[in-house]
């Protein structure tokens, strides 16, 4: 795009532009580190009449968010984030939205779940809601976060469900790099206003969520109306529509922007990888390098980086490793007593396919802890030598754990 | 047989009298009203109608005096609680009423 101009700017400051860009109507948002700056950015936007949208001041994320639906129920265009406790703070009205069908976009900087106390970078946040109903995609760079919330409008208006948009905490909420910045035309062009499923109207007045119980029921016109599991089979639908939608979006913006981010996943020196690296947000970027560094030493190794987590891209992983010798998932997050969320969701893809590779996994960065890549070739490393001794399986290595 | 047809992509209807049912069985306590302190009554206007501004499954109709529709009614007390004369009182269910409703 001629007309886009290239600003070196931090992750956060990315998902505010792109709230500017989409002209978001209603804000309403609770400061919480690592998230803190996209609302400030806002904030000030509004004060200064270069944003024209309603800012809400709220007492907690609980509101935030809840005043989010609200707008998005009278056909307002509607934006939030947050991070970690704040996220867990939402988390009835996150349930809400979902099943109520409400585009909420949201933005994730990923933060640790207390407790202990922690304000750094890890997945637990984003990762324990994510069986809520929402759309989950992960950035893996700063240009990627506007693109992806810009995207996740799209997204949000024509499925009807909320996107959540993560990246990491500080590691890119804080890291400044140069991100190109697109015409508002062009966004104009690319976000029509998507027309809500129901708009609250006094003049034609509905219930929207009312109680709705385990059987359908006629309506008082004896209409058959649907149950509770005919709305959560709808919904499920829905996210399972996503799989096409995410890629078809991205790519419309490609066409427009010149670039892409690979749909639902995206893969680096994939082609002849007999280790395929997994992970999600930025550390697939660090693993592309791992990756590279390791070929020079005769591990054949590549990298599936996920971009979508719900919906769970099934498919593309399963053609991604077919044939592979191992699948190694690296977590920022565990489902504590079981495993790493991504690892559970990759040996479920894979379960009865025929060529599915061992797939072993390790947690990395919980609470910020540093991930440097020579850590991460040597847990590759370790799990080559597991799969060379004959090991099946194994519990997840936790990298540069010093217990 | 299934539900498809009937348009809706999310729990949305129409507000409508049953449209959840015969709620008025949930009840334990049922407004009474004393006609006789009734501000609409001792007016003879439609004066006052609190009760009906402040029903919130609208039950009671405007009226000298307001009239309740017993077959939705909760039982909740708001209209007791905003009625300024104190003419409608919550009667536990099952004992003699004051007076008609």
């Amino acid at each position: 795009m001629s007309d886009a101009l290239t600003v070196v700017m931090t992750g956060n400051e990315a998902a505010a532009t792109a709230a500017r860009l989409a002209r978001v109507q209603v804000i309403a948002a609770y400061p919480i580190t690592p998230q803190s700056p996209v609302v400030e950015t806002l904030s000030k936007w509004v004060e200064d009449g270069e944003l024209e949208a309603e800012m809400v001041r709220v007492e907690s994320e609980h509101s935030a968010l809840t005043v989010c639906i609200a707008a998005a129920s009278v056909g307002a265009r509607v934006f939030t984030a947050t991070s970690a406790n704040g996220l867990a703070y939402m988390n009835e009205q996150i349930w809400w939205a979902a099943g109520a069908r409400v585009p909420v976009v949201m933005a994730c900087a990923n933060r640790a779940m207390a407790a202990p106390w922690n304000v750094l970078n890890d997945q637990q946040d984003s990762m324990s809601v994510r069986d809520a109903g929402w759309i989950q995609l992960y950035c893996r760079d700063n240009q990627e976060i506007l693109d992806t919330t810009l995207q996740a409008f799209r997204l949000a208006e024509s499925l009807h469900l909320p996107v959540l948009v993560c990246y990491d905490g500080f590691l890119l909420s804080h890291t400044v790099m140069p991100v190109e910045i697109p015409s508002e035309a062009a966004v104009d062009e690319l976000l029509p206003r998507g027309r809500p499923l129901q708009v609250l109207d006094p003049l034609d007045p509905r219930n929207v969520g009312p109680v709705t119980l385990a059987d359908p029921r006629p309506d008082p016109g004896g209409v058959l109306c649907h149950g509770y599991m005919e709305l959560r089979a709808l919904h499920h639908r829905a996210l399972a529509s996503a799989l096409t939608a995410i890629p078809e979006v991205d790519n419309a913006f490609g066409r427009v922007l010149g670039r892409t981010f690979g749909g639902l996943s995206y893969g680096h020196l994939l082609e002849d990888a007999e280790v395929v690296l997994v992970a999600a947000g930025s550390l697939s970027l660090e693993l592309g390098a791992v990756a590279e560094s390791l070929r020079g030493e005769g591990i054949r190794a590549g990298v599936l980086g996920l971009r979508a987590y719900r919906p769970f891209p099934r498919d593309e992983v399963r053609t991604a490793l077919r044939r592979r010798q191992l699948c190694l998932v690296f977590d920022k997050a565990m489902s504590y007593g079981h495993e790493g969320p991504i690892c559970s969701d990759v040996r479920g893809a894979l379960g009865g396919v025929p060529g599915a590779p061992l797939v072993y996994g390790a947690v990395a960065g919980l609470g910020g802890r540093d991930v440097t890549p020579g850590q991460l070739a040597d847990t590759v490393r370790r799990a080559v030598a597991d799969v060379r001794a004959g090991v099946r399986d194994r519990p997840e290595e936790w990298v540069n754990l010093r217990l | 047989m299934g539900t498809r047809d009937c348009g809706h992509e999310i729990s949305m209807s129409t507000p409508s009298p049953g449209e959840a049912g015969d709620t008025g069985d949930w009840r334990t306590a049922r407004p009474t009203l004393r006609a006789d302190l009734c501000l609409a009554v001792r007016q003879n206007d439609l004066a006052c109608q609190l009760c009906w501004v402040y029903c919130p499954d609208v039950c009671v109709a405007r009226g000298i005096p307001p009239t309740m529709d017993l077959r939705y009614c909760k039982g909740c007390g708001i209209c007791a609680e905003v009625c300024p004369v104190d003419a409608l009182r919550m009667v536990p269910e099952g004992s003699p009423s004051e007076g008609e409703p």
